[in-house]
């Protein structure tokens, strides 16, 4: 039988900290206690699993997902990676979900008022599974930069959000992916919650020219790298490493 | 010291206001998905006492927080999850896992289910029932864990290893949810307090 395993610990310093007063809605949204470590029992080692009667053939290709008269507006971009663990093994079958504005900056939500237009043929979410070697790809449109409520004149970099599963509860990760050579990137609040430059590096989509697809689209790199496990040992048997 | 050559995990970052979109767009307005998920924790076939749960994110200023999306990870009735790991079978379309978002006016979340059975501990122990709980919004960096459990299950939470590990005593009740109904349903009440008074307990996993 397959013995449950561990994950190993979260490094606290490879995340933004609660409470970063530069990100103000951080400040009343905050834990002000330190959280309690608990050891990892079947409740957090085990999470859901997806699989393909879950999504459509469509969901992972935002530029047709949504098109009702025509193509979306915006740059065509490929964003493909592989989701591993922090032993380098690849994490197969996991849902990844992204969700992003459109090429001027606007998402189709209820709650948003930014004055640039709603695109008719842009959802702007998209979700598919990894294959067995972890790797995952989406086909898109680059999102624009927009103005937030911040400070008066905060823009957010162009960026897609990440939501991520793993195998278990306790892998589960939602992030941004961000696209190299934005001038924004380093003056945004939001990114500047996490505190390590080597962190922030790690959520730079790398323009990858091979992955492109002439005349059409261009591409972007980003790996994704969840909590890793130990392979059995589990309840302190020392089986396995 | 020489450092190992392992990688290191994707930092996180805030889900922001908008996390309907990717991963409930009908909340957002609009239809794209043939089908969503997490709508349906148990399914049809769960054994075991179906039961509501319902409460409010409320921050540090007492308000309710109105773009917050809950998951929920539980096991069934009988004690397993669904999954390889899980200790047993499940029944056919039981997922235990659930997404929820709040309402946008109020503030309020809810979803139904089937009463979670005991599931075991480390090394013997028996954890009382109970569900796992995740939630993101605008403000929150890491997204907080946190685990429910049931008023009328005083004995099992007497004994429970997780709730004992919690060395402030006066934080427990925090996890626990408050048994009301209504109309012959059963209803647990269980509010999130992220700041301040009666702040509630998240785990660090």
């Amino acid at each position: 039988m397959n013995t449950p395993a561990e994950y190993y610990q979260r490094d606290p310093d490879r995340h933004p900290p609660a409470l970063t007063p530069g990100y103000k809605t951080s400040v009343a949204r905050s834990p002000r206690l330190a959280p309690i470590s608990l050891e990892q029992s079947v409740s957090e080692i085990t999470g859901p699993t997806f699989g393909h009667a879950d999504i459509g053939p469509l969901d992972h290709d935002l530029i047709r997902n949504y098109a009702k008269t025509g193509d979306p507006i915006g740059e065509r971009i490929i964003v493909h990676g592989r989701v591993l663990d922090e032993n380098a093994r690849p994490v197969p079958n996991t849902l990844v979900e992204i969700w992003q504005a459109n090429a001027g900056g606007r998402y189709r939500h209820v709650n948003d008022r930014y004055l640039a237009p709603i695109d008719p043929n842009f959802g702007g979410c998209g979700r598919t599974l990894t294959d067995a070697d972890g790797y995952y790809f989406f086909r898109t449109v680059k999102p624009g930069a927009y103005p937030w409520r911040n400070r008066i004149n905060n823009w957010r970099p162009a960026h897609i959000h990440v939501s991520v599963f793993g195998a278990s509860f306790s892998q589960r990760l939602i992030t941004q992916l961000y696209f190299e050579g934005d001038p924004l990137i380093p003056l945004c609040p939001i990114v500047q919650t996490i505190p390590d430059p080597t962190a922030v590096e790690a959520l730079i989509a790398r323009l990858d020219l091979n992955a492109s697809v002439p005349l059409d689209s261009i591409a972007y790199r980003f790996d994704i790298v969840l909590r890793g496990r130990r392979s059995t040992l589990f309840e302190n048997r020392l089986e396995g490493n | 010291m020489t450092r190992l050559p392992y990688l290191k995990e994707t930092p996180s970052q805030t889900a922001g206001p908008y996390v309907h979109i990717g991963l409930a767009p009908g909340a957002a307005g609009f239809d794209i998905y043939e089908r969503e998920l997490g709508h349906d924790i148990a399914g049809p076939h769960a054994a075991g006492q179906r039961i509501r749960v319902e409460g409010l994110v409320i921050d540090g200023t007492g308000s309710p927080i109105k773009d917050v999306m809950l998951e929920a990870w539980q096991a069934n009735a009988a004690g397993h999850y669904a999954h390889a790991q899980g200790g047993g079978p499940v029944e056919d379309g039981f997922r235990g896992w659930g997404r929820v978002i709040t309402d946008f006016a109020t503030g309020e979340w809810g979803f139904d289910t089937v009463k979670p059975g005991p599931v075991p501990g480390r090394n013997g122990t028996v954890q009382a029932p109970h569900i796992s709980l995740w939630l993101v919004a605008r403000g929150i960096n890491l997204g907080l864990h946190t685990r429910l459990y049931f008023e009328d299950e005083a004995d099992a939470n007497a004994a429970d290893p997780v709730l004992n590990g919690i060395e402030w005593a006066a934080r427990r009740p925090t996890l626990i949810a408050r048994r009301t109904g209504h109309d012959g349903h059963v209803i647990y009440r269980f509010d999130i307090r992220i700041q301040g008074e009666g702040e509630t307990v998240f785990f660090e996993i």
